[in-house]
């Protein structure tokens, strides 16, 4: 049943991946990652990662409904109405892309794994909660800080005049 | 399901990203063939956590960091592209090599 559910996952992963780079509209393709997503958090609950796969499934609905705003603000071909390509270098892609995948997926099956260390513990959630509050909690204060200065650093990228600049309107005439 | 399957997951979305990061002409489909490829490391970190070392957490942590990554690379990216087009309209890749060396 398990392997099941996997492979018509990760068919829908990478169906809804490539259908990103096909389809006509950007709006349409941020859906169609969106269901990538879905597809790849589904699997993560397959992993017996319930928290992170719930957390990926959250996230990435809000994260690609923000993105779809940007897209159609961006957007090149509206609604798909006229067919037309947004592509360069094609082959190029292609033929790099394919010898990327054919060289993973000769390392996947030639590297010796090893063995399985320890076993699954009952509550996975419970014990990256326990290493993120204690061994790990630098990790933590690391995203929280670069979290800070993404905030930070995209407002100030975004916002129409930089932080030296003047308000054009003032009596003196200053620029 | 063993670690393999996972991991041919991984490199063919991993994959599936860089051809669109490589051929898409607007800066933001190109972002999306970079979240393909994190979308990608999620499946890898979670696949070697589960069937390398399931005893210690380490894995898990890693996938908590690259689904930050995740939403940050998309907020400076967008940042990015909107202070790009203020300053000169530019939304495509061919237009944005004034760095090209």
């Amino acid at each position: 049943m398990e392997t099941v559910a996997f492979w018509v996952l990760a068919v829908a992963a990478v169906g809804f991946g490539v259908a990103v780079f096909v389809v006509d509209s950007m709006a349409r393709a941020t859906f169609a990652l969106l269901a990538s997503f879905l597809c790849v958090g589904v699997e993560l609950l397959l992993l017996d990662l319930d928290y992170l796969g719930v957390l990926v499934i959250l996230m990435m609905i809000m994260e690609m409904l923000i993105m779809a705003v940007f897209m159609i603000m961006y957007m090149m071909n509206p609604g798909g109405l006229m067919p037309m390509t947004m592509v360069h270098n094609n082959r190029g892609a292609l033929a790099i892309s394919i010898g990327v995948f054919t060289a993973l997926a000769a390392g996947i099956f030639l590297t010796p794994w090893p063995p399985r260390r320890g076993t699954v513990p009952a509550d996975p959630t419970f014990s990256v909660g326990q290493a993120i509050m204690g061994p790990k909690m630098l990790v933590m204060m690391v995203i929280g800080i670069a979290i800070l200065a993404t905030m930070i650093a995209s407002v100030v990228l975004a916002t129409d005049r930089g932080r030296y600049d003047r308000p054009s309107h003032r009596e003196d005439g200053a620029k | 399901m063993n670690l393999e399957v996972f991991l041919l997951l991984a490199a063919a979305l991993f994959s599936v990203g860089l051809y669109g990061a490589l051929s898409q002409q607007s800066i933001v489909m190109l972002m999306m063939g970079l979240e393909l490829m994190i979308n990608a490391l999620l499946v890898a970190g979670a696949a070697f956590w589960f069937y390398v070392s399931p005893g210690t957490p380490d894995g898990q942590v890693l996938v908590l960091v690259a689904v930050t990554v995740m939403a940050l690379e998309m907020a400076m990216g967008f940042a990015v592209i909107t202070a790009l087009f203020r300053t000169r309209d530019v939304d495509m890749t061919d237009e944005a090599g004034h760095l090209k060396g």
